[in-house]
């Protein structure tokens, strides 16, 4: 079937979405790490509308965007389905991705500003979790979003196990309330704790530095 | 497959358009219910509780929000006319280009609803989204998605009928066809399609729509200014 490369940067939540999804399906691939401050011609060739990782590149044709990616992984190697086979309860998968791709957004605001915006950015990250806990089906129910096994809005919202408490702590604020989030806590606890995903986290320490330089440099150049 | 279809809709909203556009392509029966945006009635706020928005497709009863949602939806229950490619990877490219369309045309949102400074930034991403597709997007092919029309294709439909309302309406030029020819091109043959052709909102009336729409924008824009 061709041999599957995978571009990206150690740290990135984007990134980790594919990672996931190729171990989950036992997928082999090839990890080549990007300097986004010195972008490669690789990179520059695979992805020259965005220039950004995640990049997958199988049987040397490119593909870019991460939940694109998860869909393309899902079609060609249907092992270990990351998306329902009803085409009903498909669609409501498909409405959580994009809602947690789209709104996740925000977490990542808060960690790139200060001040107003930055407030601006948590109470968004704060009515996404609100509306998670509140709609997303089968949480509290089920194990994972996607039923007894991970699935794709499982690994859409895999932000929330790692990178929003890397987040938090180096900005100070506070996003998600110890407590006031049970089905949305319970769901992380098991999320982290798959042996899988487990596996496949970078270390918290780690994250923590390269996070906190990138913050340090992005308010020097505002 | 064949329980009743209903679309929740708005006759302004091209959102609204690309799901009425994929029904008709594929010989789909469905009922079609005006919703007022600005008076939700209960059957939308039951729908689509999050986003509270149009287009909602209700399928035997189930619904389906975010109009590209609906179309993979759509796609895979009725897959006679298919919209998207076979292959995986002419698919991820075709969900690559959509995604692309989805992200960038917020800057056209921005436009219409901002003066000053923010507008011309805005103004100036709208220009570079369409340059983009220009250079990448088209590749010599008729339609986005090859040599029929596709869910990219639907997805960009708003280029081909509400783009040059809103050029009109806020006085800024944002689609040179001379610079442009393949877009250009492709919004002639997109509008051509005997289905797209019978189903494009009146320009007339659009038109005074967005003129009314753009005013309140304003009003609102120099008031918080003042």
């Amino acid at each position: 079937m061709g041999e599957v490369k995978l571009l990206g940067t150690r740290h990135s939540p984007y990134l980790h979405r594919v990672i996931w999804a190729l171990k989950l399906k036992g997928i082999p691939y090839e990890f080549i790490e990007q300097d986004l401050d010195n972008k490669s011609p690789l990179l520059l060739q695979s992805n020259p509308v965005h220039k950004k990782i995640p990049v997958l590149i199988h049987g040397g044709n490119p593909i870019a965007e991460s939940v694109i990616i998860l869909e393309y992984i899902e079609e060609k190697w249907p092992q270990n389905p990351l998306l329902p086979s009803d085409p009903y309860e498909k669609a409501v998968a498909r409405f959580w991705v994009k809602f947690a791709d789209e709104k996740g957004l925000s977490i990542s605001k808060v960690l790139q500003s200060s001040g107003e915006e930055q407030e601006k950015a948590r109470k968004e990250s704060l009515e996404m979790l609100e509306i998670i806990e509140e709609h997303a089906p089968g949480l509290g129910q089920k194990k994972f979003f996607g039923g007894d096994k991970i699935g794709m809005v499982d690994l859409t919202l895999g932000r929330l196990a790692h990178w929003m408490g890397v987040t938090e702590e180096v900005t100070g604020v506070k996003i998600m309330e110890a407590g006031k989030f049970p089905r949305l806590e319970a769901w992380m606890k098991n999320f982290k704790e798959d042996p899988v995903i487990k596996e496949n986290l970078p270390e918290f320490k780690d994250t923590l530095a390269v996070m906190k330089r990138h913050r340090e440099t992005l308010l020097a150049s505002k | 497959m064949d329980e009743e279809v209903k679309l929740l809709g708005a006759w302004a909203s091209s959102f609204s358009y690309r799901v009425v556009w994929a029904l008709k392509l594929k010989g789909i029966k469905y009922d079609y219910e005006e919703e007022d945006l600005v008076n939700k009635s209960e059957a939308l706020l039951r729908n689509n509780p999050i986003h509270k928005k149009i287009p909602v497709l209700v399928h035997a009863g189930k619904p389906v929000a975010e109009s590209m949602v609906i179309l993979e939806y759509i796609e895979e229950v009725w897959p006679q006319t298919p919209l998207l490619p076979q292959d995986p990877h002419q698919r991820a490219l075709a969900r690559f280009w959509i995604k692309f369309g989805e992200d960038k045309s917020a800057e056209f949102f921005k436009l219409f609803q901002t003066v000053g400074e923010e507008q011309e930034r805005a103004t100036e991403e709208a220009r570079e989204l369409l340059k983009i597709l220009e250079a990448r997007a088209l590749e010599g092919r008729k339609f986005f998605n090859g040599h029929k029309i596709g869910l990219t294709d639907i997805a960009f439909g708003w280029i081909a009928c509400w783009l040059d309302v809103l050029e009109e309406a806020v006085g800024v030029k944002l689609l040179d066809a001379d610079s442009l020819p393949k877009l250009q091109a492709w919004i002639e043959n997109f509008r051509e399609d005997p289905v797209i052709k019978e189903n494009l909102p009146n320009r007339d009336k659009l038109l005074a729509y967005y003129n009314y729409r753009r005013e309140m924008f304003i009003e609102a824009a120099t008031s918080r200014i003042d």
